[in-house]
């Protein structure tokens, strides 16, 4: 894998493989007595694109939470740029890793400005609120999400990909090399989806973002994502390239689905196309 | 591909946030929110001026003006200043406490049915008050130290103490608010049968005393009510003055604020520390005045057309409603009559009234 990015952000420094910027180590993640995931690690590399894919329940969501330090692992750790993130401070981690929860709550009558200047809160103080810096920031996430036209319209107004958007951009002011999203296209039909996939790439591409998605769409997610990770039942089962992981063989055990996997027409990246449930 | 479709034309946008810089020191306002504070002070100052001058002997609102910057005579400096101005202060004091503390539980529980009331303030404070109006100086040892404790610190006290149980019960590392509201409502109905049990016990007369007490009243408060609550506001002003910022970014829910480097945890504890004592010093001087804790935020909130009860807007609102409810109650009502039932006379009309014309969808 080649990181087209020319941002330094790896301590390791330049000419040298990619960085691991978040681990998981042993992780065991639990609600109560409910344990959803047992002893995992999973390393994500400097620039990477990466896809959590698994069936419901799975545990792909709490992973994402572990990861994005909104669930303490009841053992093992999580390590960003080889720190245990639980030891770094919130405000620290807010200003390197973005997150956008399934589906976040925007107060009523809030503008899409507001919204995307929140993003700047990790880097601002009580006197110091609005500096030319988190202005120009702002804009410019407005204007690279296409949201500028909007930036004055209540959010609770706006349709649920532009929604989306508007958190992207958010996401995106906040200013962190990391981002991670959990299902950013529930309940977006297709074209939304494919917009809402598109932005994330272009986060990635042009931005230099290391990104990691918790997505439901197969074919969607080996079309964007340059690696997949499979989980069932708490557990990762496969790692790797789409090509490497979304195998006939990997949806029959990870999804009890029968199905074949053909090149996408258009890309080449596999594309399931489902024949039955096995039972 | 296309996204920049106009949002659907529901609402107009609201008024854009303008940048104020000195120096290093930045922040951002919307000309409404600077406006509306103004135009609420300016008239709860008439408010005030009018309860001033009213009474057995009347003064005009320009004289009553003229006495507060110090002009005037004798007899109406004596008048204004130190036989009506104390029960006023207790009336501006109370309203900004109860203001100040709606808006920051309603924001914090994301729920604009939350209020002190719910928290179990009014309930415990009830419980403190009653305990000593009914079984104080009876001559037992227990009720002869509630006597001597008295009605405003027993009330501070009780007050205080069911708040934070109910916190406590809700606390489940940090605090949904949806449980917040359910634990306290259970908290507070337990409250008001103790307090129910304790009148069915008392002799009439303090039954009575005890029933003036849970309406809420500003009969007889003066500066031995202003005192304390104005220290209390000193400190709890600022306080809660300084949480706004961190308030703004705990309206997204848990998860965005923690993304957002928000320790949530932490900021919700000191949110609820200082509203419930905002509360609890202000039913500590006046009683359990309902509904303006619950009503002013949203009033507010509506007036800025903001996402969110603003805080000093609340304060002047909340201000305003108790003067103008107990010139209201002096006015046209027997002298006697207590300002809580005035206040959810006056406020809720005016909440149902904007939310009947609101374009905001309702959620109370």
């Amino acid at each position: 894998m080649t990181v087209t990015d020319s941002r330094t952000h790896s301590p390791a420094g330049l000419g040298q493989p990619p960085a691991v910027r978040l681990a998981a180590e042993g992780v065991r993640l639990a609600y109560g007595d409910n344990v959803v995931v047992d002893d995992l690690d999973l390393q994500l590399l400097d620039g990477s694109f990466t896809a959590i894919i698994g069936p419901n329940g799975c545990g792909k969501s709490t992973l994402l939470k572990a990861l994005g330090r909104l669930l303490r692992p009841t053992s093992g750790t999580v390590l960003l740029d080889g720190r245990a993130i639980t030891a770094t401070p919130t405000r620290e981690v807010a200003k390197v890793l973005g997150l956008l929860p399934q589906t976040p709550l925007a107060p009523e009558g809030l503008t899409v400005a507001d919204l995307v200047a929140r993003g700047r809160h990790p880097h601002q103080s009580w006197l110091r609120q609005w500096s030319s810096d988190d202005e120009a920031v702002v804009t410019e996430a407005l204007s690279w999400t296409d949201m500028a036209e909007l930036a004055d319209s209540p959010v609770d107004a706006l349709s649920g990909g532009q929604r989306q958007r508007a958190w992207i951009s958010m996401a995106l002011a906040q200013g962190t090399d990391l981002l991670l999203l959990d299902e950013p296209t529930t309940y977006l039909d297709l074209a939304h989806q494919v917009d809402v996939l598109e932005l994330v790439s272009r986060l990635h591409g042009e931005k230099g973002r290391t990104v990691v998605v918790v997505l439901h769409d197969l074919n969607l997610a080996a079309r964007y994502a340059e690696r997949l990770v499979a989980m069932k039942d708490g557990v990762l089962v496969a790692s790797g390239t789409p090509q490497e992981v979304l195998t006939e063989q990997l949806l029959a055990d990870v999804f009890e689905l029968e199905a074949r996997v053909v090149p996408d027409p258009v890309t080449g990246t596999p594309m399931v196309v489902p024949i039955r449930r096995l039972r | 591909m296309s996204t920049t479709a106009p949002a659907r034309a529901t609402a107009p946008p609201s008024r854009p946030r303008r940048a104020l810089r000195i120096g290093r020191v930045s922040t951002t306002y919307r000309v409404r929110d600077v406006l509306v504070p103004i135009a609420v002070l300016l008239v709860l100052v008439l408010a005030a001026a009018a309860s001033l001058g009213r009474g057995d002997y009347p003064i005009g609102v320009p004289d009553v003006l003229g006495t507060l910057v110090g002009l005037g005579d004798e007899t109406q400096r004596l008048i204004v200043l130190e036989l009506r101005a104390p029960r006023i202060a207790v009336a501006v004091l109370v309203g900004v406490a109860l203001g100040l503390s709606g808006a920051l539980i309603q924001t914090f529980a994301r729920n604009p049915l939350a209020s002190p009331d719910i928290l179990g303030v009014t309930g415990g404070a009830a419980i403190g008050a009653v305990s000593v109006i009914v079984l104080g100086g009876t001559g037992t040892t227990a009720a002869g130290v509630l006597g001597g404790i008295g009605v405003p610190a027993a009330a501070l006290l009780g007050g205080m103490v069911v708040a934070f149980l109910v916190f406590g019960l809700a606390w489940r590392q940090g605090v949904d608010g949806y449980r917040l509201v359910l634990i306290g409502i259970a908290l507070s109905a337990m409250a008001h049968a103790i307090v129910n049990y304790l009148l069915t016990r008392s002799a009439i007369w303090d039954a009575a005393a005890a029933n003036v007490w849970i309406t809420g009243s500003l009969n007889g408060r003066g500066w031995d009510q202003a005192l304390p609550l104005a220290l209390a506001l000193l400190v709890l002003l600022p306080a809660a003055l300084a949480l706004s910022r961190v308030l703004g970014v705990l309206q997204y829910g848990d998860e965005t604020a923690r993304a957002l480097g928000v320790r949530v945890p932490l900021a919700q504890g000191v949110v609820v520390v200082v509203a419930v004592c905002l509360a609890a010093f202000a039913v500590s001087a006046a009683g359990p005045i309902q509904f303006v804790a619950l009503v002013v935020p949203q009033i507010a909130v509506r007036l800025t057309a903001g996402s969110r009860p603003p805080l000093i807007t609340s304060a002047l609102l909340g201000a305003l409603l108790l003067v103008s409810s107990d010139l209201v109650a002096r006015t046209v009502l027997p002298e006697s009559f207590p300002v809580g039932v005035i206040t959810a006379i006056v406020g809720a009309p005016y909440l149902l009234w904007l939310l009947v014309r609101g374009r905001r969808r309702s959620t109370l």
